[in-house]
């Protein structure tokens, strides 16, 4: 249940702007619109086949009917990745750059984002969508730099999905030609499997963290498309093996680009910029 | 847990076709998740049971079928057994490696039963 307005609204997701305390908006997704993905289903159900193994067996049956296999070969994340594709083909094309930065609590995505945005908004517009279970905190933080942002608090959910930023987009004024920048929640397992439609995945890991992080969660470090070892200046006073972190990474993905920085100091960012700004002209 | 909203929306999707077919109610899911889908099978049925009560798919019974993950060489193009941490070729050690199974996550087939009148 929403604590702002007291309806019951399932999905739980719920849109929030910084300094406009009653601008609140819940994300649903009107479940009985039909996606329109009508596409490949006519009927595989021609294939009638007799119930198999499974219901055999005792008579316990309800009903007198028969039973019916149908074959769906339906990938289970469809609505999602087809919202993705949505939200993708809506960012190319008005050249809207999108980045899902994706860590553990803590690992510093909010802090990157204060240091970068204002080095990069002189060249570039940039917009920011903030997810998190609670609190407008991060929005806040955004907002005093002056950038457009959102926040979405997802509630008990513990990863954004396409559906909320197809809704976040619509509330932020997005110009062309523009960065958008998505703060996923805190999390390292579940925001890996859902596509929201960004150009590219960004995780963050911190030094304070332990080098065997990406073989602990090889799922994200798979997905992502570039990995910011962020917290760099804490190196003197931690155990931290940053070559041996790096190839951890690079056996669970082989593609993943490398950077190594701290958003506190500001040391290695120009390194990673200089990337971002040559793959924003390509873009 | 993602596997909570993962499993609404299975049940959403098995409800959707259920009703198309007409069906009384679904007695059987059969699902394909990859050993590298990200998917922790015995948690998602745990939310898959939770998920389904008060639906179609309240009783069914949810199969989960488990195929190993496979990668294939890069460099010499040989094919071989992988879970994430052992993404190395043993033939030649490149780290070239292309999974070619294991990441399907798939509703294969629902069973359903229909009123016999
Ligand atoms: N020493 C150090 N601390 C940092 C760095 N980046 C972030 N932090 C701190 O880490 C904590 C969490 O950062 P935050 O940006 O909120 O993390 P998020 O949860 O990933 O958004 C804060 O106390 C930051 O000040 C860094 O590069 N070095
Ligand atoms: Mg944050
Ligand atoms: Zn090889």
């Amino acid at each position: 249940m929403c604590d702002t307005c007291g309806c019951s609204d399932g999905s739980g997701a719920v849109l929030r702007k910084p300094g406009e305390s009653d601008y609140h908006l819940h994300v649903s997704d009107g479940t009985h619109e039909h996606t329109p993905s009508h596409t490949g289903e006519e009927h595989h159900s021609s294939a009638n086949v007799q119930e198999g193994s499974h219901n055999h067996g005792h008579g316990h049956h309800h009903h007198e009917g028969s039973s019916r296999k149908i074959v769906l070969e339906q990938d289970v994340l469809q609505k999602n990745n087809l919202l993705a594709e949505r939200n993708r083909g809506y960012f190319e094309a008005r050249h809207i750059f999108a980045l899902n930065f994706l860590s553990s609590p803590g690992s510093g995505k909010t802090t990157l984002l204060e240091k970068i945005i204002p080095l990069l908004q002189q060249r570039i517009p940039v917009a920011v969508i903030e997810g998190d279970q609670q609190t407008t905190n991060d929005a806040d933080r955004i907002h005093a730099l002056g950038v457009p942002v959102i926040q979405i608090n997802t509630g008990s959910g513990c990863h954004l999905d396409a559906l909320m930023v197809n809704r976040a987009v619509k509330e932020l004024d997005l110009q062309d030609n523009s960065l958008l920048c998505i703060e996923n929640v805190g999390n390292l397992v579940c925001p890996a499997l859902f596509d929201l439609g960004e150009a590219l995945k960004v995780v963050i890991i911190s030094v304070t963290e332990g080098d065997d992080k990406p073989m602990k969660y090889p799922t994200m470090f798979h997905e992502a498309d570039l990995c910011i070892l962020n917290k760099i200046d804490l190196l003197p006073y931690v155990e931290f093996d940053v070559a041996k972190c790096r190839e951890n990474a690079m056996r669970v993905n082989h593609h993943l680009e490398w950077f190594e920085v701290s958003a506190k100091t500001g040391e290695g960012l120009a390194v990673w910029l200089e990337w971002l700004k040559k793959r924003l002209l390509h873009h | 847990m993602h596997e909570m909203s993962i499993a609404i929306s299975i049940v959403e999707a098995v409800e959707t076709k259920a009703r198309e077919e007409g069906a009384a109610r679904v007695s059987g899911v059969d699902l394909l998740v990859g050993k590298l889908a990200g998917i922790e099978p015995e948690s998602l049925k745990f939310c898959f049971s939770a998920a389904a009560k008060g639906t179609l798919a309240e009783e069914a019974l949810l199969a989960i079928e488990e195929p190993e993950g496979t990668g294939e060489c890069g460099e010499c193009g040989m094919t071989f057994p992988v879970n994430f941490y052992y993404a190395e070729c043993p033939g030649c050690r490149s780290l070239r490696i292309k999974i070619i199974s294991g990441e399907e996550f798939l509703i294969q087939s629902i069973t359903i039963e229909e009123e016999g009148e």
